[in-house]
C-alpha cells in the first residue's frame, strides 16, 4: 500500500468536485472506512474551496495543486495554491473567521476535525499550502490454535 | 444538482438532489431565496434524503436562510449520518430541527 498522485486543476468550483472523487478513489486503497473516507472528502472539499474563494478570490484562471501520499501509516494530502495568501494564519483558523456573510468560516475547523494532522503555510502574494494527514486503522484478530 | 419544490399547507417542502459544495451553494441559494420571496409567509423544509455530501459552502447556505428567514420556520429531513455529522459539527442541529425520515406528504405540486 505505497501509492503517490499528484494533480493540478484551475480554480474552478466545478473542479472541487473532481478532487473529492479523485480523494475518495486514493483513500479507498488503503484500510479506511466509508466514514472515514466521508470525512477525509469533507477535509479536502474545504482545503479546495479556501483556495479556490480566499487564494484567487473566486477567479477561475488559478492553479491548484493535489498532492495525495498513501503509505502504510495513512493519507498525506497537500493542497497547494499560488494566489493571495493568509497575512494571519492564526485568526483564519479560528471558528466563525470569514469575510463573507454567507460562510460560516468552518473551513479549517472541519480540516483539524476530520483530519488527524494539519499544517498550513502562507506568504502574502505567493499562496498558500496545506498539508493534512489521516493515520489509517489496521484492525485484525490474532488467532492461534488452542488444544 | 437539481431542486424540486411542493407547497403544503403552511410549508415549501424543497427536496435537493447532489451535493451541496462550492459549486452549487450559489444555484441553491438562488432558488431557495426565489422561493421564499414568492410564498412570504411559509415555513421551509429541506429534504436531504438525496444528499450524499455537504461542506461548509453548502451549510453556509442553510444558516443564511435561517437567518434570512426570521422565525418562519426552517428544518432539515432525510439527513444521511455522514451529512449529520457535519451538520452536528458545525452546531446546526442546536438551532434548526433535523431528523433523518423523510416526510410523509400528500404533495399538492405547484
Amino acid at each position: 500500500m505505497k501509492n503517490t498522485v499528484k494533480m493540478e486543476f484551475l480554480s474552478v468550483p466545478d473542479n472541487v468536485g473532481l478532487a473529492r472523487v479523485a480523494i475518495a478513489a486514493i483513500a479507498g486503497q488503503a484500510p479506511f472506512s466509508l466514514s472515514e473516507i466521508d470525512e477525509i472528502k469533507v477535509a479536502v472539499s474545504e482545503a479546495v474551496s479556501n483556495a479556490i474563494i480566499h487564494g484567487y478570490h473566486s477567479r477561475p484562471d488559478g492553479w491548484i495543486s493535489m498532492t495525495a501520499i498513501l503509505d502504510k501509516q495513512g493519507l498525506n494530502v497537500i493542497i497547494e495554491d499560488f494566489g493571495a495568501g493568509i497575512a494571519d494564519i492564526e485568526q483564519a483558523r479560528q471558528p466563525s473567521y470569514s469575510s463573507d456573510p454567507e460562510r460560516m468560516g468552518l473551513g479549517f475547523v472541519f480540516m483539524e476535525s476530520f483530519m488527524h494532522e494539519l499544517h498550513v503555510e502562507s506568504t502574502v502574494g505567493k499562496g498558500t499550502r496545506v498539508e493534512m494527514q489521516r493515520f489509517s486503522r489496521i484492525q485484525g484478530e490474532l488467532s492461534r490454535d488452542v488444544q | 444538482m437539481t431542486i424540486v419544490h411542493t407547497v403544503q399547507g403552511n410549508r415549501i417542502l424543497v427536496a435537493v438532489h447532489g451535493d451541496l459544495d462550492l459549486q452549487t451553494a450559489s444555484p441553491l441559494r438562488e432558488a431557495l431565496d426565489e422561493l421564499l420571496d414568492r410564498y412570504r409567509d411559509k415555513g421551509l423544509v429541506l429534504d436531504l434524503s438525496e444528499v450524499n455530501f455537504i461542506d461548509s459552502s453548502g451549510l453556509g447556505v442553510i444558516l443564511g436562510r435561517y437567518k434570512r428567514m426570521a422565525g418562519r420556520g426552517l428544518s432539515l429531513t432525510g439527513v444521511k449520518p455522514n451529512v449529520r455529522t457535519v451538520l452536528e459539527l458545525a452546531g446546526i442541529t442546536a438551532i434548526i430541527p433535523v431528523s433523518d425520515a423523510r416526510p410523509s406528504t400528500k404533495d399538492q405540486h405547484v
